[in-house]
Protein backbone atom coordinates (compact mmCIF):
# COMPACT_ATOMS: atom_id res chain seq x y z
CA UNK A 1 0.00 0.00 0.00
CA UNK A 2 2.32 2.36 0.85
CA UNK A 3 5.97 1.94 -0.60
CA UNK A 4 9.12 4.30 0.81
CA UNK A 5 12.29 3.74 -1.51
CA UNK A 6 15.37 5.90 -0.85
CA UNK A 7 14.03 8.67 0.81
CA UNK A 8 16.37 11.54 1.53
CA UNK A 9 15.42 14.86 2.72
CA UNK A 10 18.26 17.73 3.07
CA UNK A 11 17.75 21.50 4.37
CA UNK A 12 21.05 22.56 3.07
CA UNK A 13 23.63 20.82 4.48
CA UNK A 14 21.75 19.10 7.19
CA UNK A 15 19.88 15.44 6.20
CA UNK A 16 16.75 15.39 7.69
CA UNK A 17 15.99 11.87 6.29
CA UNK A 18 18.76 10.06 5.50
CA UNK A 19 18.00 7.28 2.54
CA UNK A 20 14.64 5.15 4.63
CA UNK A 21 12.98 2.65 2.87
CA UNK A 22 10.51 0.82 4.22
CA UNK A 23 6.90 -0.70 2.95
CA UNK A 24 3.54 -1.19 4.44
CA UNK A 25 1.17 -3.46 3.78
CA UNK A 26 -2.79 -2.90 3.06
CA UNK A 27 -4.68 -2.80 7.02
CA UNK A 28 -1.81 -2.75 9.15
CA UNK A 29 -1.28 0.22 12.02
CA UNK A 30 2.33 0.49 11.71
CA UNK A 31 3.97 3.39 14.51
CA UNK A 32 7.01 5.70 13.67
CA UNK A 33 8.42 5.74 16.91
CA UNK A 34 11.32 8.11 17.66
CA UNK A 35 12.70 11.14 20.00
CA UNK A 36 11.74 14.76 18.64
CA UNK A 37 13.38 15.79 16.01
CA UNK A 38 13.83 12.27 14.87
CA UNK A 39 12.57 12.60 11.16
CA UNK A 40 8.64 11.36 12.04
CA UNK A 41 7.23 14.44 10.82
CA UNK A 42 9.54 15.28 8.13
CA UNK A 43 8.42 11.53 6.60
CA UNK A 44 4.66 12.56 7.10
CA UNK A 45 4.99 15.39 5.33
CA UNK A 46 6.53 13.97 2.18
CA UNK A 47 4.41 10.60 2.62
CA UNK A 48 1.59 13.12 2.36
CA UNK A 49 2.93 15.06 -0.65
CA UNK A 50 3.51 18.35 1.52
CA UNK A 51 6.49 18.74 0.79
CA UNK A 52 8.91 16.82 -2.02
CA UNK A 53 11.60 14.46 -0.83
CA UNK A 54 15.20 15.74 -2.08
CA UNK A 55 15.74 12.22 -3.67
CA UNK A 56 14.32 8.92 -3.63
CA UNK A 57 10.24 7.80 -4.46
CA UNK A 58 7.28 6.93 -2.56
CA UNK A 59 4.08 5.04 -3.86
CA UNK A 60 1.03 4.96 -3.16
CA UNK A 61 -1.53 2.47 -3.76
CA UNK A 62 0.01 1.89 -7.02
CA UNK A 63 0.49 6.15 -7.92
CA UNK A 64 3.61 7.75 -7.63
CA UNK A 65 4.40 10.58 -5.50
CA UNK A 66 6.02 12.58 -8.32
CA UNK A 67 4.02 12.04 -11.17
CA UNK A 68 0.60 12.05 -9.59
CA UNK A 69 0.13 14.31 -6.33
CA UNK A 70 -3.26 14.62 -6.60
CA UNK A 71 -4.11 10.95 -6.84
CA UNK A 72 -2.06 10.79 -4.08
CA UNK A 73 -3.62 13.41 -2.12
CA UNK A 74 -7.21 11.32 -2.39
CA UNK A 75 -5.97 8.06 -0.92
CA UNK A 76 -4.57 9.93 2.49
CA UNK A 77 -6.21 11.21 5.35
CA UNK A 78 -3.55 13.56 7.00
CA UNK A 79 -3.71 14.67 10.43
CA UNK A 80 -0.60 16.95 11.61
CA UNK A 81 0.54 17.55 15.06
CA UNK A 82 -1.28 20.70 15.22
CA UNK A 83 -4.80 20.18 14.37
CA UNK A 84 -5.51 22.02 11.18
CA UNK A 85 -8.55 23.39 12.35
CA UNK A 86 -10.59 26.86 11.72
CA UNK A 87 -11.43 28.02 14.81
CA UNK A 88 -14.35 30.64 13.76
CA UNK A 89 -16.44 27.56 12.33
CA UNK A 90 -18.81 25.28 13.69
CA UNK A 91 -17.35 21.56 13.30
CA UNK A 92 -20.28 20.93 10.53
CA UNK A 93 -19.36 23.91 9.08
CA UNK A 94 -15.95 23.04 9.17
CA UNK A 95 -16.19 19.13 8.26
CA UNK A 96 -18.01 19.86 5.62
CA UNK A 97 -15.76 22.53 3.94
CA UNK A 98 -12.85 19.54 4.28
CA UNK A 99 -15.32 17.46 2.48
CA UNK A 100 -16.09 19.29 -0.29
CA UNK A 101 -11.93 20.29 -0.98
CA UNK A 102 -11.26 16.64 -0.53
CA UNK A 103 -13.22 16.07 -3.62
CA UNK A 104 -16.93 15.24 -2.49
CA UNK A 105 -19.71 15.25 -4.13
CA UNK A 106 -22.86 16.68 -2.03
CA UNK A 107 -24.32 13.00 -1.43
CA UNK A 108 -21.44 11.43 -0.54
CA UNK A 109 -20.68 14.39 1.95
CA UNK A 110 -23.80 13.79 3.56
CA UNK A 111 -23.56 10.35 3.90
CA UNK A 112 -19.69 10.34 5.55
CA UNK A 113 -20.73 13.17 7.73
CA UNK A 114 -22.92 11.54 9.78
CA UNK A 115 -20.78 8.49 10.04
CA UNK A 116 -17.47 10.21 10.98
CA UNK A 117 -19.51 12.34 13.45
CA UNK A 118 -21.12 9.44 14.99
CA UNK A 119 -17.60 7.07 14.63
CA UNK A 120 -15.47 10.32 16.55
CA UNK A 121 -18.09 10.85 19.01
CA UNK A 122 -18.92 14.63 18.18
CA UNK A 123 -22.42 14.29 18.06
CA UNK A 124 -22.87 16.42 21.26
CA UNK A 125 -20.57 19.47 19.86
CA UNK A 126 -21.50 19.32 15.87
CA UNK A 127 -23.21 22.61 16.09
CA UNK A 128 -20.65 24.64 18.19
CA UNK A 129 -17.88 26.77 17.47
CA UNK A 130 -14.90 25.07 17.30
CA UNK A 131 -12.52 27.38 19.09
CA UNK A 132 -14.80 26.89 22.21
CA UNK A 133 -14.33 22.83 21.87
CA UNK A 134 -11.96 21.90 25.05
CA UNK A 135 -8.55 19.99 23.61
CA UNK A 136 -9.73 16.44 23.56
CA UNK A 137 -12.50 16.80 21.37
CA UNK A 138 -10.07 19.62 19.07
CA UNK A 139 -8.19 16.41 18.85
CA UNK A 140 -11.22 14.52 17.42
CA UNK A 141 -12.30 17.00 14.88
CA UNK A 142 -8.98 17.08 13.71
CA UNK A 143 -9.59 12.53 13.35
CA UNK A 144 -12.85 13.35 11.62
CA UNK A 145 -11.27 15.68 9.07
CA UNK A 146 -8.84 12.93 8.35
CA UNK A 147 -11.38 10.46 8.04
CA UNK A 148 -13.82 12.42 6.25
CA UNK A 149 -13.38 11.31 2.53
CA UNK A 150 -12.87 7.95 3.74
CA UNK A 151 -9.09 7.48 2.72
CA UNK A 152 -7.14 4.16 2.59
CA UNK A 153 -4.61 5.37 4.32
CA UNK A 154 -4.29 7.04 7.11
CA UNK A 155 -0.95 9.28 8.57
CA UNK A 156 -1.69 10.81 11.87
CA UNK A 157 1.20 12.88 13.37
CA UNK A 158 1.28 12.48 17.17
CA UNK A 159 -2.48 11.50 17.83
CA UNK A 160 -2.47 11.29 21.58
CA UNK A 161 0.12 14.25 22.46
CA UNK A 162 -1.23 16.69 25.13
CA UNK A 163 -4.28 14.85 25.76
CA UNK A 164 -5.04 13.54 29.50
CA UNK A 165 -5.08 9.91 29.90
CA UNK A 166 -8.98 9.22 29.43
CA UNK A 167 -8.98 11.13 26.11
CA UNK A 168 -5.50 8.99 25.46
CA UNK A 169 -7.50 6.02 25.65
CA UNK A 170 -10.59 7.18 23.93
CA UNK A 171 -8.66 8.23 20.58
CA UNK A 172 -6.51 4.98 20.98
CA UNK A 173 -9.36 2.71 21.10
CA UNK A 174 -10.97 4.72 18.27
CA UNK A 175 -7.54 4.65 16.24
CA UNK A 176 -7.59 0.59 17.01
CA UNK A 177 -11.17 0.38 15.52
CA UNK A 178 -10.41 1.77 12.53
CA UNK A 179 -7.47 -0.69 11.95
CA UNK A 180 -8.22 -3.37 8.72
CA UNK A 181 -10.54 -1.04 7.06
CA UNK A 182 -7.49 1.39 6.60
CA UNK A 183 -4.10 1.41 6.35
CA UNK A 184 -2.23 3.44 9.63
CA UNK A 185 0.90 5.02 9.97
CA UNK A 186 1.10 6.89 13.03
CA UNK A 187 3.70 8.61 14.94
CA UNK A 188 5.00 8.19 18.55
CA UNK A 189 8.17 9.32 21.03
CA UNK A 190 5.90 6.73 23.52
CA UNK A 191 7.47 3.31 23.29
CA UNK A 192 4.10 1.38 25.02
CA UNK A 193 1.78 3.54 23.34
CA UNK A 194 3.80 1.85 19.82
CA UNK A 195 3.36 -1.09 21.45
CA UNK A 196 0.07 -0.85 22.60
CA UNK A 197 -1.37 -0.35 19.18
CA UNK A 198 0.40 -1.45 16.75
CA UNK A 199 1.21 -4.38 14.54
CA UNK A 200 4.36 -2.69 13.21
CA UNK A 201 7.29 0.01 14.91
CA UNK A 202 9.38 1.79 12.57
CA UNK A 203 11.94 3.17 15.18
CA UNK A 204 13.31 6.43 13.43
CA UNK A 205 16.79 8.37 15.21
CA UNK A 206 18.39 11.05 13.56
CA UNK A 207 17.21 10.72 10.07
CA UNK A 208 17.91 7.02 10.08
CA UNK A 209 15.74 4.18 10.32
CA UNK A 210 17.42 1.99 13.14
CA UNK A 211 14.77 -0.47 13.60
CA UNK A 212 11.36 -2.33 11.91
CA UNK A 213 9.91 -4.90 13.87
CA UNK A 214 6.60 -6.23 15.74
CA UNK A 215 6.45 -4.84 19.24
CA UNK A 216 6.63 -8.34 20.53
CA UNK A 217 9.94 -9.06 19.50
CA UNK A 218 11.30 -5.66 20.26
CA UNK A 219 10.01 -6.07 23.37
CA UNK A 220 12.04 -9.41 23.80
CA UNK A 221 15.16 -7.16 22.17
CA UNK A 222 14.45 -4.64 24.76
CA UNK A 223 14.56 -7.27 27.69
CA UNK A 224 18.17 -8.75 27.16
CA UNK A 225 19.43 -6.62 29.37
CA UNK A 226 17.22 -5.53 32.32
CA UNK A 227 18.18 -2.89 34.94
CA UNK A 228 17.14 -3.53 38.77
CA UNK A 229 17.37 -0.40 41.13
CA UNK A 230 17.34 -1.40 45.03
CA UNK A 231 17.35 0.53 48.13
CA UNK A 232 18.61 -0.93 51.27
CA UNK A 233 18.26 0.51 55.02
CA UNK A 234 22.39 -0.01 55.79
CA UNK A 235 25.02 -1.49 54.11
CA UNK A 236 28.21 -3.18 55.27
CA UNK A 237 32.22 -3.08 53.14
CA UNK A 238 31.29 -6.13 50.92
CA UNK A 239 27.85 -5.98 50.43
CA UNK A 240 28.17 -4.69 46.85
CA UNK A 241 30.81 -7.51 46.03
CA UNK A 242 28.45 -10.06 47.59
CA UNK A 243 25.30 -8.95 45.55
CA UNK A 244 27.85 -9.56 42.18
CA UNK A 245 28.33 -12.85 43.25
CA UNK A 246 24.80 -14.19 43.34
CA UNK A 247 23.55 -16.14 40.44
CA UNK A 248 22.26 -13.95 37.38
CA UNK A 249 23.99 -10.47 38.16
CA UNK A 250 26.40 -9.08 35.62
CA UNK A 251 27.38 -5.79 37.35
CA UNK A 252 26.44 -3.77 40.19
CA UNK A 253 26.87 -0.05 40.15
CA UNK A 254 26.51 2.32 42.70
CA UNK A 255 23.24 3.75 42.76
CA UNK A 256 22.57 7.98 43.61
CA UNK A 257 22.94 7.67 47.04
CA UNK A 258 25.33 5.75 48.83
CA UNK A 259 22.18 2.98 50.25
CA UNK A 260 21.30 2.79 46.64
CA UNK A 261 22.54 0.30 44.00
CA UNK A 262 21.63 -0.40 40.34
CA UNK A 263 21.71 -4.11 39.33
CA UNK A 264 22.41 -5.32 35.51
CA UNK A 265 21.08 -8.86 35.60
CA UNK A 266 20.88 -11.06 32.56
CA UNK A 267 18.86 -11.48 29.52
CA UNK A 268 14.89 -12.47 30.51
CA UNK A 269 15.70 -13.12 33.80
CA UNK A 270 13.67 -11.93 36.72
CA UNK A 271 16.05 -12.70 39.99
CA UNK A 272 14.17 -10.29 42.08
CA UNK A 273 12.99 -12.80 44.49
CA UNK A 274 16.73 -14.10 44.80
CA UNK A 275 17.67 -10.50 45.25
CA UNK A 276 15.42 -9.70 48.16
CA UNK A 277 15.55 -12.97 49.58
CA UNK A 278 19.44 -12.55 50.52
CA UNK A 279 19.10 -9.57 51.46
CA UNK A 280 16.72 -10.27 54.03
CA UNK A 281 18.88 -12.89 55.01
CA UNK A 282 21.51 -9.93 55.89
CA UNK A 283 19.22 -8.15 57.92
CA UNK A 284 20.05 -4.60 56.45
CA UNK A 285 16.81 -3.55 55.91
CA UNK A 286 14.85 -3.91 52.46
CA UNK A 287 13.62 -0.52 51.31
CA UNK A 288 12.90 -0.51 47.67
CA UNK A 289 13.32 -3.18 44.80
CA UNK A 290 12.21 -2.73 40.70
CA UNK A 291 13.26 -3.23 37.64
CA UNK A 292 13.92 0.12 36.07
CA UNK A 293 11.71 0.92 32.74
CA UNK A 294 13.14 1.64 29.77
CA UNK A 295 13.34 5.12 28.72
CA UNK A 296 13.08 5.48 25.31
CA UNK A 297 17.03 6.02 25.39
CA UNK A 298 18.01 3.01 26.26
CA UNK A 299 16.00 1.50 23.82
CA UNK A 300 17.55 3.35 21.44
CA UNK A 301 20.78 2.56 23.13
CA UNK A 302 19.97 -1.44 23.29
CA UNK A 303 18.27 -1.12 19.35
CA UNK A 304 20.94 0.76 17.82
CA UNK A 305 23.53 -2.09 19.25
CA UNK A 306 22.03 -4.86 18.77
CA UNK A 307 19.89 -5.18 15.39
CA UNK A 308 22.02 -3.83 12.61
CA UNK A 309 20.89 -6.67 10.61
CA UNK A 310 17.46 -5.49 10.42
CA UNK A 311 18.00 -2.53 8.53
CA UNK B 1 -19.47 23.55 -6.02
CA UNK B 2 -15.55 23.54 -7.76
CA UNK B 3 -12.82 23.81 -5.24
CA UNK B 4 -12.60 27.68 -6.36
CA UNK B 5 -16.15 28.34 -4.85
CA UNK B 6 -15.45 25.84 -2.09
CA UNK B 7 -12.54 28.30 -0.50
CA UNK B 8 -14.26 31.43 -1.59
CA UNK B 9 -17.51 30.34 0.07
CA UNK B 10 -15.43 29.15 3.05
CA UNK B 11 -13.89 32.80 3.09
CA UNK B 12 -16.60 34.80 3.34
CA UNK B 13 -18.19 32.63 6.31
CA UNK B 14 -14.64 32.80 8.10
CA UNK B 15 -15.08 37.25 7.32
CA UNK B 16 -18.57 37.45 8.53
CA UNK B 17 -18.50 35.85 11.54
CA UNK B 18 -15.34 38.03 12.96
CA UNK B 19 -16.57 41.59 13.45
CA UNK B 20 -13.13 42.57 10.98
CA UNK B 21 -15.07 43.04 8.42
CA UNK B 22 -18.27 45.04 9.80
CA UNK B 23 -15.77 47.20 11.75
CA UNK B 24 -13.53 47.72 8.15
CA UNK B 25 -16.84 48.17 6.21
CA UNK B 26 -18.32 51.16 8.71
CA UNK B 27 -15.09 52.66 8.80
CA UNK B 28 -14.83 52.93 5.09
CA UNK B 29 -18.42 53.59 4.41
CA UNK B 30 -18.14 56.24 7.08
CA UNK B 31 -15.41 57.89 6.03
CA UNK B 32 -17.02 57.82 1.95
CA UNK B 33 -20.08 59.28 3.54
CA UNK B 34 -18.24 62.38 5.12
CA UNK B 35 -15.99 62.93 2.20
CA UNK B 36 -19.42 63.50 -0.05
CA UNK B 37 -20.71 65.14 2.03
CA UNK B 38 -17.84 67.83 2.31
CA UNK B 39 -17.55 67.78 -1.14
CA UNK B 40 -20.85 68.36 -2.17
CA UNK B 41 -20.78 70.97 0.67
CA UNK B 42 -17.82 72.88 -0.91
CA UNK B 43 -18.96 72.37 -4.43
CA UNK B 44 -21.93 74.31 -3.38
CA UNK B 45 -20.32 76.88 -2.09
CA UNK B 46 -18.22 77.15 -4.97
CA UNK B 47 -21.55 77.67 -6.81
CA UNK B 48 -22.68 80.45 -4.79
CA UNK B 49 -19.52 82.49 -5.15
CA UNK B 50 -19.75 81.90 -8.60
CA UNK B 51 -23.12 83.05 -8.43
CA UNK B 52 -22.27 86.57 -6.91
CA UNK B 53 -19.85 87.32 -9.21
CA UNK B 54 -21.36 86.52 -12.40
CA UNK B 55 -24.50 87.00 -10.86
CA UNK B 56 -26.18 84.48 -13.21
CA UNK B 57 -26.56 80.76 -12.74
CA UNK B 58 -23.26 79.01 -13.04
CA UNK B 59 -22.94 75.88 -15.52
CA UNK B 60 -21.78 73.50 -12.78
CA UNK B 61 -19.86 70.75 -13.74
CA UNK B 62 -20.49 68.12 -10.97
CA UNK B 63 -18.22 65.47 -12.78
CA UNK B 64 -15.21 68.13 -12.09
CA UNK B 65 -16.28 69.60 -9.03
CA UNK B 66 -17.99 66.59 -6.73
CA UNK B 67 -16.98 62.99 -7.96
CA UNK B 68 -13.52 63.11 -9.29
CA UNK B 69 -12.29 64.60 -5.97
CA UNK B 70 -14.34 62.03 -4.40
CA UNK B 71 -13.07 59.40 -6.37
CA UNK B 72 -9.26 60.41 -5.72
CA UNK B 73 -10.34 60.53 -2.10
CA UNK B 74 -11.24 57.14 -2.01
CA UNK B 75 -8.58 55.85 -3.89
CA UNK B 76 -6.37 57.12 -0.85
CA UNK B 77 -9.01 55.58 1.62
CA UNK B 78 -8.46 52.19 0.31
CA UNK B 79 -4.58 52.55 0.70
CA UNK B 80 -5.65 51.93 4.53
CA UNK B 81 -8.56 49.78 4.12
CA UNK B 82 -7.10 46.85 1.77
CA UNK B 83 -4.39 46.30 3.90
CA UNK B 84 -6.38 45.73 6.78
CA UNK B 85 -8.93 43.09 4.90
CA UNK B 86 -6.33 40.98 3.21
CA UNK B 87 -4.14 40.45 6.18
CA UNK B 88 -5.12 37.62 7.33
CA UNK B 89 -6.36 35.32 4.09
CA UNK B 90 -2.87 32.95 4.15
CA UNK B 91 -1.03 34.66 7.33
CA UNK B 92 -3.64 33.13 9.44
CA UNK B 93 -3.43 29.92 7.66
CA UNK B 94 0.13 29.72 8.42
CA UNK B 95 -0.29 30.43 12.04
CA UNK B 96 -3.05 28.30 12.48
CA UNK B 97 -1.37 25.39 10.39
CA UNK B 98 -4.28 24.93 8.53
CA UNK B 99 -2.09 25.45 5.36
CA UNK B 100 -0.86 21.54 5.96
CA UNK B 101 -4.83 20.68 5.42
CA UNK B 102 -4.90 22.96 2.03
CA UNK B 103 -1.68 21.51 0.45
CA UNK B 104 -2.55 17.82 1.55
CA UNK B 105 -5.72 18.03 -0.45
CA UNK B 106 -6.62 17.44 -3.96
CA UNK B 107 -6.79 21.08 -4.70
CA UNK B 108 -4.53 22.98 -6.69
CA UNK B 109 -2.17 26.32 -5.29
CA UNK B 110 -3.62 27.66 -7.99
CA UNK B 111 -7.27 27.45 -6.80
CA UNK B 112 -6.08 28.38 -3.61
CA UNK B 113 -4.94 31.82 -4.65
CA UNK B 114 -8.05 32.29 -7.08
CA UNK B 115 -10.67 31.32 -4.24
CA UNK B 116 -8.68 33.79 -1.73
CA UNK B 117 -8.30 36.43 -4.21
CA UNK B 118 -11.85 35.86 -5.42
CA UNK B 119 -13.62 35.96 -1.90
CA UNK B 120 -11.78 39.15 -0.89
CA UNK B 121 -12.84 40.89 -4.02
CA UNK B 122 -16.43 39.77 -3.76
CA UNK B 123 -16.67 41.44 -0.25
CA UNK B 124 -14.35 44.65 -1.67
CA UNK B 125 -17.27 44.80 -4.15
CA UNK B 126 -19.97 44.84 -1.72
CA UNK B 127 -18.63 47.89 -0.17
CA UNK B 128 -17.80 49.75 -2.73
CA UNK B 129 -21.65 48.87 -4.41
CA UNK B 130 -22.86 50.75 -1.29
CA UNK B 131 -21.49 53.84 -2.04
CA UNK B 132 -22.85 54.03 -5.16
CA UNK B 133 -26.17 55.66 -3.27
CA UNK B 134 -23.91 58.66 -3.39
CA UNK B 135 -24.51 59.34 -6.82
CA UNK B 136 -27.98 57.40 -6.62
CA UNK B 137 -28.88 60.01 -4.23
CA UNK B 138 -27.09 63.58 -6.12
CA UNK B 139 -29.23 62.03 -9.05
CA UNK B 140 -32.38 63.12 -7.34
CA UNK B 141 -31.30 66.68 -7.15
CA UNK B 142 -28.77 67.63 -9.83
CA UNK B 143 -27.87 66.44 -13.52
CA UNK B 144 -24.76 64.97 -14.73
CA UNK B 145 -22.79 63.29 -16.85
CA UNK B 146 -23.19 59.47 -15.86
CA UNK B 147 -20.45 57.96 -17.88
CA UNK B 148 -17.50 59.64 -16.15
CA UNK B 149 -19.48 58.09 -12.71
CA UNK B 150 -19.14 54.93 -14.17
CA UNK B 151 -16.06 54.87 -15.48
CA UNK B 152 -14.95 56.09 -11.72
CA UNK B 153 -16.76 52.92 -10.15
CA UNK B 154 -15.29 50.76 -13.03
CA UNK B 155 -11.44 52.39 -12.11
CA UNK B 156 -12.48 51.94 -8.45
CA UNK B 157 -13.01 48.40 -9.09
CA UNK B 158 -10.19 47.87 -10.60
CA UNK B 159 -7.71 49.79 -8.80
CA UNK B 160 -9.26 47.93 -5.39
CA UNK B 161 -8.20 44.64 -7.18
CA UNK B 162 -4.71 45.41 -8.11
CA UNK B 163 -4.53 46.78 -4.22
CA UNK B 164 -6.17 43.44 -3.49
CA UNK B 165 -3.82 41.51 -5.23
CA UNK B 166 -0.87 43.24 -3.50
CA UNK B 167 -2.28 42.75 0.00
CA UNK B 168 -2.60 38.88 -0.38
CA UNK B 169 1.05 38.60 -2.33
CA UNK B 170 1.89 40.22 1.31
CA UNK B 171 -0.28 38.66 3.68
CA UNK B 172 1.60 34.87 1.60
CA UNK B 173 5.04 36.24 2.63
CA UNK B 174 4.37 36.43 6.86
CA UNK B 175 2.71 34.12 9.17
CA UNK B 176 1.96 37.36 11.38
CA UNK B 177 -1.36 39.70 10.05
CA UNK B 178 0.33 42.90 11.29
CA UNK B 179 3.35 42.74 9.48
CA UNK B 180 1.17 41.54 6.11
CA UNK B 181 -0.75 44.98 6.54
CA UNK B 182 2.08 47.21 6.78
CA UNK B 183 3.98 45.42 3.82
CA UNK B 184 1.11 45.55 1.60
CA UNK B 185 0.37 49.09 2.77
CA UNK B 186 4.36 49.74 1.79
CA UNK B 187 3.74 48.53 -1.36
CA UNK B 188 0.95 49.77 -2.37
CA UNK B 189 2.49 53.38 -0.96
CA UNK B 190 5.71 52.52 -3.28
CA UNK B 191 3.69 51.90 -6.46
CA UNK B 192 1.45 55.39 -5.66
CA UNK B 193 4.98 57.26 -5.08
CA UNK B 194 6.64 56.27 -8.43
CA UNK B 195 3.90 58.37 -9.59
CA UNK B 196 5.79 61.73 -7.61
CA UNK B 197 8.72 60.23 -8.43
CA UNK B 198 8.13 59.88 -12.29
CA UNK B 199 7.10 63.62 -12.71
CA UNK B 200 10.03 64.72 -11.11
CA UNK B 201 11.99 62.55 -13.65
CA UNK B 202 9.92 64.44 -16.47
CA UNK B 203 10.11 63.34 -19.95
CA UNK B 204 13.04 60.34 -19.72
CA UNK B 205 12.65 56.84 -20.28
CA UNK B 206 12.65 56.13 -17.10
CA UNK B 207 10.31 58.52 -16.32
CA UNK B 208 7.94 57.18 -18.61
CA UNK B 209 8.17 53.73 -17.41
CA UNK B 210 8.01 55.22 -14.15
CA UNK B 211 4.93 56.90 -14.97
CA UNK B 212 3.59 53.48 -16.56
CA UNK B 213 3.78 52.00 -13.12
CA UNK B 214 2.11 53.91 -11.24
CA UNK B 215 -1.43 53.98 -11.03
CA UNK B 216 -1.98 57.58 -10.69
CA UNK B 217 -1.88 57.91 -14.54
CA UNK B 218 -4.12 55.37 -15.21
CA UNK B 219 -6.63 55.95 -12.53
CA UNK B 220 -6.84 59.80 -13.58
CA UNK B 221 -7.86 58.78 -17.21
CA UNK B 222 -10.69 56.40 -16.39
CA UNK B 223 -12.06 58.92 -13.37
CA UNK B 224 -11.76 61.45 -16.58
CA UNK B 225 -14.19 59.20 -18.28
CA UNK B 226 -11.34 58.13 -20.76
CA UNK B 227 -11.81 54.39 -21.22
CA UNK B 228 -8.29 53.42 -22.46
CA UNK B 229 -7.71 49.40 -23.50
CA UNK B 230 -4.36 49.94 -22.14
CA UNK B 231 -5.15 51.45 -18.84
CA UNK B 232 -7.58 48.52 -18.35
CA UNK B 233 -4.45 46.01 -19.27
CA UNK B 234 -2.41 47.70 -16.68
CA UNK B 235 -4.40 46.77 -13.80
CA UNK B 236 -5.12 43.07 -15.60
CA UNK B 237 -1.55 42.41 -16.08
CA UNK B 238 -0.70 44.07 -12.76
CA UNK B 239 -3.60 41.28 -11.09
CA UNK B 240 -2.23 38.42 -12.74
CA UNK B 241 1.09 39.63 -11.94
CA UNK B 242 0.50 39.34 -7.97
CA UNK B 243 -1.36 36.25 -8.62
CA UNK B 244 1.60 34.51 -10.19
CA UNK B 245 3.75 35.93 -7.54
CA UNK B 246 1.44 34.60 -4.62
CA UNK B 247 1.27 31.24 -6.49
CA UNK B 248 5.10 31.23 -6.20
CA UNK B 249 5.59 32.29 -2.93
CA UNK B 250 3.07 29.32 -1.72
CA UNK B 251 4.81 26.90 -3.65
CA UNK B 252 8.25 27.82 -2.08
CA UNK B 253 6.80 26.66 1.40
CA UNK B 254 6.80 23.14 0.31
CA UNK B 255 10.57 23.19 -0.60
CA UNK B 256 11.86 24.91 2.89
Amino acid sequence: MIEVQEVTKRYGTFSALDNISFSIKKGEIVAFLGPNGAGKTTTMRIITGFMPPTSGTIRIAGFDGLASPMAIKKQIGYLPETPPLYLELTVQEYLTFVGRIKGLDPAQLLSRMDKIIEQTGLKEVQGRVIGHLSRGYRQRVGLAQALIHNPPVLILDEPTTGLDPNQIIEIRDLIKNLAGSHTIILSTHLLAEATAICQRVIIIHKGKIVAIDTPEQLSAKLQQSETLSLTVEQTYPDFALELGRLPGVLAVTQGTSPNSFMLETQQGRDIRSEVTKFIVSREIGLLEIKAQPLTLEDAFKVLTKESPADR
Amino acid sequence: MNPVQTIVAKELRSYFVSPVVYVIGAIFLAMVGLLAYSTVASASNQALRLMQIQNTYAQLNLNELLFRPLFRSMNLILIIVIPLLTMRLFAEERKLRTFELLLTSPIGINEIVSGKFMSVLVIYSGMLSLTTLIPITLSAYATFDWRPVYLGYFALLLQGGLMLGIGVLASSLTENQIIAAFLSFGMILALWMTGALSSAMGETPLGHILAYLSFTEHFERLIRGLLNLKDVLYYLSGMAFMWFATHQVIDSYRWK
